[in-house]
């Protein structure tokens, strides 16, 4: 206890305060800013973070993270136009509200929901990951091996633009992971006689050129169709009337959204759906949702700020990152000498306090600015791609640049740029890539330590009760949509191969459902984990009638997959 | 033959309104009305808002005066845009507001009123919103 308290001493230094403030503010207006994804940011931002303290760094990342879930809701409820992937649904809703004049009504109800969501989710986080951690303490090697494979395999799975892609995708990222020096017998790997590859290639430059210049090229491409600056928002205090309507809602987007954020490859996009489709369910008047439906924008909103906050615990108290911007933090922490994972509570105490109680501090301070200084955050969407686009790049480079001081850092940059760029023009998701590279180092030293311990013996996984379950999660995943595409094939139902191609456009496939069930056997690890597969399955069922609505609206969708 | 207005939502692009009907009904001809915001952006200040064009139309139709919209962003400079329009529909005069810019100002930024007066192959009117 007396750690936690110890915490908010850390996030009261001045220069925590400082940088706290700073990653809001930068998320919130990356956020706004329809091209840039927090992934992308914290990339681009990662050579900054190198001066400063390994705390001071991840308060700012992650606020940076957090702070993006309030600022896209602006930009999707004023303009009609989602500056994040996680507040595409709030455009239906919250749009419509605004068209009524009702705007300040939607944007106080998203601030509120969203400060009650991230709140929550803190203090579950805080109850929450002490507890995983300590379970995870008994992981060994093959514990984390099975583990690392089952966070690829639900990354995979769960990710936008279908599964094989992502699959080949994870499979490139495991590759470009074993480049360099074997750490057991020192034999050269993938380096073909250069030295700059010797030591591998630097999860940095990867990350700033898959996620940060491949998305600033991307989004080069995209043509707005300029719509005029938005009139002054009146009134943002939400109504008696709105608050008691949005209560309910935002209490079970606080959950849905804290139990999402938890699984790999869930997060905030995720999450904001899941809690779109519920409360369209539930609702004893669904045809309101659309219309100007208060709740439409209450829940979404609500649950991508507390997926956001939770898919720090697996993060923080495993070590294994749930999304693709944890695996950018997940590198941050890298750098930093600090490798994040069971022993973090205990041996950086005021490292884990620090970041998740600033995360309280944060959420304060998104609440205060969120509204009144709304305007200011709307004025930079009148900066031309021509203009910003030159900047980031820049400052992206330089960065690169400044990381090891080598030029060959560049290189690689511009060269993963343009490789993460004809990735998301071919339809696959850089995420998985990314992700199964920072596990793949976790992934091959687990593997060969445990066959070191077994002696050879592959068995050896699942005798060994954690791991055998694990083990059977990882098989469940593989095998039951495998078995499921094997039944449709057989009994072929017209209606429903149309249906998956109208599904298949959004994050989350409709076969996502049939494979998240199989985490329930890991639920000792999460409390609620028994409510994921109502959730998840709403959610499939929703992006069926949505899909049609939301191809115009996600911009940064890429290309719609076949039907499998 | 038609007036051709350069028209943003601002005071001068008022003014130019303005004078465009009074020109249009006195040469009974019909007005061209321009509202071009640079390409890039979200979001620009120069984007007529769909009441505001309707709130025009309206003016128009009061004064008797046919009247047609154009809103389509533009890539490079206006002046440009604008004069190729004038030669495309013949356009017996161009109407343009001028805002206050001071020299500095019109040294780094440049004028696209002045590009106008300059290059065009037409008549110009240049009107100034009334000093309160």
């Amino acid at each position: 206890m007396s750690s936690v308290i110890d915490g908010f001493a850390v996030v009261l230094e001045p220069a925590n305060l400082l940088y706290c403030l700073v990653g809001v503010v930068i998320g919130m207006l990356i956020g706004v800013l329809p091209g840039l994804g927090p992934a992308a940011t914290i990339a681009i931002l990662l050579p900054i973070t190198f001066g400063l303290e390994p705390v001071t760094a991840v308060i700012m990342l992650a606020g940076i993270f957090y702070g993006a879930q309030y600022g896209g809701t602006v930009t999707s409820v004023l303009l009609r136009l989602p500056g994040e992937a996680s507040s595409v649904v709030t455009v239906f809703d919250g749009h419509a509200l605004a068209r009524q004049g009702r705007a300040g009504a939607a944007l106080g109800i998203a601030a509120i929901g969203s400060f009650i969501g991230g709140t929550l989710s803190i203090v579950a986080l805080t109850l929450v990951a002490p507890i995983v951690a300590g379970f995870a303490l008994d992981f060994g090697p093959p514990e984390y091996t099975v583990l690392a494979l089952l966070g690829i395999m639900l990354v995979s799975t769960i990710s936008s633009g279908g599964r094989i892609r992502a699959l080949t995708a994870a499979a490139i990222g495991l590759l470009l992971a074993t480049v360099g020096r074997d750490d057991f017998t020192s034999a050269e790997r993938f380096t073909f006689g250069n030295l700059s590859l010797a030591d591998g290639i630097d999860f940095v430059p990867i990350a700033m050129g898959l996620f940060g210049l491949g998305e600033i090229l991307y989004n080069l491409e995209e043509r707005h169709r300029a719509v005029q600056a938005p009139t002054r928002v009146t009134n943002v205090w939400p109504s008696r009337a709105d608050l008691r309507q949005s209560s309910g809602a935002i209490g079970r987007g606080s959950v849905i959204g804290f139990v999402l954020g938890i699984l790999p490859g869930g997060g905030a996009v995720l999450s904001s759906m899941a809690a779109y489709a519920l409360e369209k369910r539930r609702s004893k008047h669904p045809e309101r949702f659309g219309q100007g439906a208060i709740e439409g924008v209450a829940a979404p909103e609500t649950a991508n700020n507390a997926a956001a906050t939770s898919s720090f615990i697996p993060l923080l108290s495993l070590g294994i990152p749930a999304n693709a911007t944890m695996a950018v933090i997940f590198g941050a922490l890298l750098i930093q000498g600090v490798t994040p994972g069971p022993q973090l509570v205990t041996e950086h105490p005021e490292l884990f306090w620090g970041v998740v109680n600033s995360m309280y501090l944060g959420n304060v301070l998104l609440l205060i600015m969120s509204i009144p200084l709304l305007g200011v955050f709307v004025r930079i969407l009148r900066v031309r791609a021509a203009v910003l686009a030159p900047i980031t790049v820049l400052i992206t480079l330089v960065g690169a640049y400044t990381v090891n001081n080598s030029i060959f850092d560049i290189g690689l940059v511009i060269g993963f740029g343009v490789l993460g760029y004809l990735m998301k023009k071919a339809g696959f998701d850089p995420g998985p890539m990314v992700l199964a590279f920072v596990l793949g180092s976790l992934l091959e030293t687990s593997l060969r330590r445990s066959l070191l311990l077994f002696d050879g013996d592959l068995t050896g996984f699942l005798t060994r009760p954690i791991s055998g379950v694990l083990a059977a999660a990882f098989l469940a995943v593989i095998l039951l949509p495998l078995a499921r595409t094997l039944l449709r094939r057989r009994h072929p139902k017209p209606s429903r191969e149309a249906e998956g191609q109208a599904d298949s456009s959004l994050p989350a496939e409709g076969q996502a459902d049939s494979s998240l069930p199989a985490v329930g056997p890991e639920g000792s690890a999460e409390p609620a984990g028994r409510s994921v597969p109502n959730v998840v399955g709403a959610a499939g069922g929703d992006q069926r009638r949505a899909g049609p609505v939301s191809q115009q609206t996600v911009r940064r969708d890429p290309n719609p997959e076949e039907s499998e | 033959m038609t007036v051709l207005v350069g028209y943003l939502p601002t005071v001068e692009g008022e003014a130019a309104f303005a004078a465009a009907l009074d020109e249009a009904a006195r040469r009974s001809e019909s007005v061209l009305l321009v509202n071009s915001p640079r390409d890039g952006a979200p979001v620009s200040a120069d984007v007529a808002a769909p009441d505001d064009l309707a709130a025009l139309a309206g003016r128009a139709a009061e004064a008797g005066v046919s009247l047609e919209i154009r809103q389509a962003a533009h890539t490079g400079q206006f002046a440009d845009v604008l004069l190729e329009i004038a030669d495309d529909t013949r356009a017996s005069v161009i109407v343009i507001g001028l805002r206050r810019r001071s020299p500095v100002g019109k040294l780094f930024l440049g004028s696209t009123a002045q590009q106008i007066l300059l290059n065009a192959d037409h008549p110009v009117l240049a009107v100034k919103p009334l000093r309160r």
